[in-house]
């Protein structure tokens, strides 16, 4: 409640060009330490900046390059300490920030839990105490919706089913404890608990694994189409957009001039970074065009890498070859109806296309695919989870069973097994907003026959 | 004039005595016969999952139960041994004669404890002070503080099938006015319910036809102190049979003759789901086949068998049908017959976590007539009110244990936090921190207590000391001395199953593999054991599940500072604006002591708690200069 550590993404969540991930308490700096590939965090100076990238150590993939302010306790907003991560804008990235810190130590702010602290720790004047608690109070009705928002019926009755399933689990621990001469219970050993518990795990990844679906189906996947003036970007572009399978929607962009479109290829969204610079490549010189690359590779979640098939590697393509690599890519080898020139055998994980016709684009959006793992899409009946906050509970609730399968296999006793199952219970309860309460009793008593 | 009166001499009541006496206040027992002290109605089993630790913590904290039980019992055993530690869990087969005859002993024996026989009717209240209590005739007794531990004697009313008596447990004498008295001054009170099963004669039951349960081939105590025990080959086994599809059919067949299923109109009363009925049972699970009854031997002195498993308020000739339909009963014959029993209990929540009330100043309440069934919880919240009513007297800090720290802190906290709504029974699942609540480590966790407040000797407290500075001093040894991968040490860890080392380990890691016992490790040392049983028990523990204890720990300790932070008794929760509705009226019912209690209060909601501490900043800030010592703000409980 106090003194745990607290996260929150504090810009509005959206299309601005960077976004602020906070977070404040005891282990904040630890935290996105153990997550940052840069300088370390722990040994910094306070109120420095610094830069470097987020990674994501399950995947040990970079999610983001970002800039990580680092604030020690107690010249803070909240007088605790407080990182705050600069990352680049869009829904994607920063929820996947915040989804990586959920999972690893720090615990979805409450409505106004900064400006709390702030109060609680002495930061705000007495004469704030009744605007703070207001703010509590709106944000809190606001939240209610948005909570139970977040979470589409299916799922819940699919997390619903899974917690009863465990709390079975649980139950029946429970009982041979409480009750252990009671016959009617399964006597729970190791033995059986654990292929159970692997069921559970295996539906929850089936949850997590349609939950990154059905964030791409809502937020759609930011594109940069890079490359070498000539090398036909504009055309895959062209014949992206082209025909009835290309719906574009034209924002004119404010500070920068850019033009963004969203297209649609076989049901996913994809948003092109940069649309403008594509077009305009054409007619100015290499070094800008390369330079534009790179700036919208920086924004991009999927970046598609245009190469000339009827050419030699430049060194500007192998200057976008290595800038990419960090990235999920795809590199195209364009015009393969002409002479290969290029030397694939440096290349690895290509596709090839021509720009002619329309099999290219069935390549790429089955690459695509492939890459984020979308299989045929049925967006109607299909049921996603998308919320940050519940993907990081199911992420917990996974490893808490993980760690109960791990004791299961050092022989540890099946009561101490129970806590990590318990665990995972009560966080998938919290998915649901669902108190502990007298569940396990309730169950206790309605499912067995217990009692002199 | 005494310091403190105790009414009722039922499990709670001897420990509510002993304790203020042994803490040198003048004590008073009342009880309304002599040789019904530390009785016991139901049957004579003492301990078991969670019930068996309060016991040693009792113990731990000076309490009498264990001590008692380990001078009466016919039978012991380890439970769950086949689990972990946190649920090893010891029950005895208390006699039913030599356990409240060892406990009159014991209390009649007791400095500063006077017992009298009498039956108190009403209390002395002025200004919200009690000031002693009103025998029946009327005779006025003063005290500075009176601890009632009425058991289920408050309009107690005894059922079978449609006759009904007013009347105690066992045909005693119930008290008719004192519930009428707490509700006039302002208490709230519930109608509860339990029962017990008939008693068979032991030379009519058939032991060939049931599957006998001997009590365990090895000493064990629950007290800590007890260094003689009851030679092993005097107990006593209980035994198992079971109910059959002719039973069930007889208990449908005469369901409406059953008190609870018609026989009575208007039952207000609440049964507890821990003890259900025979008839609920086949009711509610009608799909078993069969229901375990365990026969148990009630005492050595009588001949008679508790018939676990056979609670009814079935009538007589009824009772006599079923019981004759299983096997090894057939031919028995009842001694005592099956009844339910009603009776009034207060609202726990009208007590502080001190069992103190909250409307009557010195006045604590303890055992069944908080809500709660069974000795055990009864004991423990015996002696709790015993503490704090004594430690009130000497100006002292209240003892208020926490939830990590016992299951009597588990207890009272759920009762004075959550109220009840039926018998509350304690389980282990009703404790979130399990892994500290163990049965080895009860004094580990209490002693400390129990010497301060002046319950445990010098000579106790040396003991124990030794003993934990044996365990701390063995573990740091261990963590130094390393074992190297010879010849001879991988030959041995072959032998026991165990892989070999590769290179040097200390001994205490080796001492992690669940395969390694500490005896191991002396073995490969070459050294001889010098520590006891239990110091050897509590580095096992300690070493192998160090991981498991840190993870409770660092809930304990979020828990702990929710604990610190404490709410002034004369908070106006009304005046919280922004406070919802129901956390007010909630609030404003239970009291809470601690920001921790109140969040456990359910209606109580997150944000409420985060506007709660919002508001008690300010309210600090505003007095400032007037530093609260919040222990003290606990002590001092402001009447209505």
């Amino acid at each position: 409640m106090f003194n745990d550590t607290i996260v929150a993404i504090s810009t509005a969540l959206g299309e601005g060009a960077i976004s602020i991930i906070r977070l404040s308490g005891n282990d904040s700096i630890e935290i996105v330490s153990k997550l940052f590939k840069g300088k370390n965090l722990i040994e910094v100076n306070s109120h420095t900046i610094n830069y470097g990238h987020i990674i994501n150590p399950e995947e040990n993939s970079i999610v983001d390059e970002v800039l990580v302010s680092v604030m020690r306790a107690p010249k803070t907003f909240t007088a605790e300490d407080v990182v705050e991560i600069n990352c680049h804008g869009g829904i994607f990235v920063t929820n996947k920030i915040l989804e990586i810190l959920l999972t690893h130590g720090a615990r979805l702010a409450e409505p106004g839990e900064f400006t709390k602290r702030a109060f609680l720790n002495g930061r705000i004047d007495l004469t704030q105490a009744e605007s703070v608690m207001d703010l509590i109070n709106a944000k809190t009705e606001e939240s209610l919706n948005v909570a139970l928002n977040g979470l589409d019926g299916k799922v819940s009755q699919l997390i619903k089913n899974l917690r009863e399933e465990v709390l079975f689990v649980v139950a029946n621990i429970e009982v041979n404890i409480d009750y252990p001469e009671y016959d009617d219970a399964i006597k729970m050993s190791n033995e059986i608990l654990k292929p159970k518990i692997f069921e559970v795990i295996s539906k929850i990844e089936k949850i997590l694994e349609y939950a990154k679906t059905g964030k791409i189906l809502r937020e759609g996947i930011k594109i940069a189409i890079i490359g070498r003036p000539n090398v036909g970007k504009s055309s895959l572009l062209n014949i992206l957009m082209r025909e009835e399978r290309a719906i574009v929607t034209e924002i004119a962009g404010t500070t920068r001039d850019i033009i963004e479109g969203y297209i649609n290829i076989g049901g996913i969204p994809l948003k092109i970074v940069d649309t403008a610079g594509i077009r305009e490549t054409n007619d100015i010189i290499e070094a800008i065009g390369v330079k534009r690359s790179i700036k919208a590779l920086e924004e991009a979640e999927l970046v598609l890498l245009v190469l000339n098939n009827n050419e030699k590697l430049t060194e500007s393509d192998k200057n976008l070859l290595k800038i990419s690599e960090s990235k999920q890519r795809i590199i195209i080898i364009n015009k393969s109806d002409l002479e290969t020139k290029i030397e694939k055998e440096l290349l690895k994980n290509y596709i090839e296309t021509t720009m002619l016709d329309d099999k290219s684009v069935d390549v790429i959006e089955k690459k695509i695919k492939d890459i984020y793992n979308l299989g045929d899409i049925k967006t109607k009946d299909q049921a996603y989870i998308s919320n940050s906050r519940h993907i990081a509970k199911l992420k917990l609730a996974k490893r808490s069973l993980e760690d109960a399968i791990e004791s299961i296999e050092l022989e540890v006793p099946i009561d101490m097994v129970e806590i990590d199952v318990k665990d995972a219970w009560m966080t998938l309860g919290e998915i649901l907003g669902e108190e502990v309460g007298d569940a396990l009793l309730n169950e206790l008593f309605s499912k067995f026959c217990l009692g002199k | 004039m005494y310091d403190i009166i105790v009414i009722g001499g039922g499990h709670a009541g001897c420990e509510a005595s002993l304790a203020p006496a042994r803490m040198g206040l003048k004590t008073l027992l009342i009880t309304s016969k002599i040789s019904r002290i530390g009785h016991m109605p139901c049957n004579p089993s003492i301990g078991g999952p969670a019930k068996g630790i309060v016991v040693r913590e009792l113990d731990a904290l000076g309490g009498e139960m264990g001590r008692n039980t380990d001078k009466s019992h016919i039978q012991m055993r380890m439970l769950n041994t086949g689990k972990g530690p946190a649920v090893r869990a010891l029950r005895a087969q208390a006699d039913k004669v030599d356990y409240p005859k060892n406990m009159q002993e014991t209390l009649l024996n007791q400095e500063n404890l006077t017992v009298i026989e009498d039956m108190v009717d009403d209390l002395i209240v002025e200004d919200h002070q009690i000031k002693g209590v009103i025998l029946e005739n009327k005779e006025r007794i003063e005290s500075k503080a009176v601890i009632l531990t009425a058991g289920t004697y408050m309009k107690s009313r005894v059922m079978i099938s449609s006759e009904t008596r007013i009347s105690g447990p066992d045909n005693e004498r119930p008290s008719l006015g004192l519930s009428d008295n707490l509700r006039r001054l302002g208490f709230i009170t519930l109608r509860l319910k339990t029962g017990t099963p008939p008693r068979v004669a032991i030379e009519t039951v058939d032991f060939s036809k049931t599957e006998p349960q001997p009590g365990d081939m090895e000493c064990f105590a629950f007290s800590y102190d007890t260094t003689e025990y009851k030679p092993l080959e005097n107990q006593v086994p209980c035994y198992l049979t079971y109910t059959n599809a002719e039973t069930h059919k007889i208990i449908m067949d005469n369901l409406s003759k059953s008190s609870m299923y018609g026989a009575i109109e208007k039952i207000e009363s609440r049964g507890p789901r821990y003890c259900p009925s025979i008839e609920d049972k086949i009711v509610r699970f009608s799909d078993k086949p069969r229901h375990q009854i365990f026969l148990e031997p009630e005492s050595l002195h009588i001949p008679e068998i508790y018939v676990q498993g056979l609670s009814t308020s079935l009538p007589r000739d009824i009772q006599e049908k079923i019981i004759h339909t299983i096997p090894g009963l057939e031919n028995c014959k009842i001694v005592r017959y099956a009844y339910a029993i009603e009776y009034d209990a207060i609202e726990p929540t009208q007590l502080w976590p001190t069992l103190e009330s909250k409307l009557v100043f010195g006045l604590y309440f303890a055992g069944q007539v908080n809500g709660t069934s069974g000795y055990e919880e009864a004991a423990g919240q015996g002696i709790m009110a015993g503490i704090n009513a004594a430690l009130k007297i000497q100006k002292k800090e209240p003892l208020i244990l926490h939830r990590d720290e016992a299951y009597i802190g588990v207890m009272i906290d759920d009762l004075v936090t959550k109220g009840t709504k039926e018998p509350y029974r304690l389980l282990t699942s009703r404790a979130e921190y399990r892994l500290f609540l163990r049965h080895d480590n009860a004094d580990i966790r209490l002693r400390e207590y129990g010497y301060k407040i002046g319950l445990i000797d010098e000579e106790r407290y040396k003991k124990f000391n030794n003993k934990v500075n044996n365990i701390e001093t063995e573990k740091q040894r261990l963590s130094q001395v390393k074992i190297n991968p010879s010849k001879s040490t991988n030959e041995y860890l072959d032998s026991i199953e165990s892989s070999q080392l590769k290179d040097g380990i200390t001994a205490l890691n080796l001492l992690k593999r669940p395969e390694i016992t500490y005896h191991h490790i002396i073995r490969l040392l070459h050294e001889e054991v010098k520590l006891s049983k239990e110091e050897i028990e509590q580095i096992e523990i300690q070493v192998k599940y160090e991981g498991y204890l840190r993870k409770t720990t660092s809930q304990v300790e979020k828990m702990l500072k929710l604990e610190e932070k404490l709410i002034p008794l004369d908070i106006d929760y009304n005046k919280i604006l922004n406070l919802a509705i129901e956390a007010k009226q909630k609030l404003t019912l239970i009291r809470p002591l601690t920001i921790g209690q109140a969040q456990r209060i359910s209606g109580v909601n997150p944000p409420d708690i985060s506007i709660l501490l919002i508001y008690l900043e300010s309210f600090y800030r505003r007095r400032k200069g007037v530093e609260i010592d919040e222990r003290e703000s606990a002590c001092e409980f402001i009447p209505e």
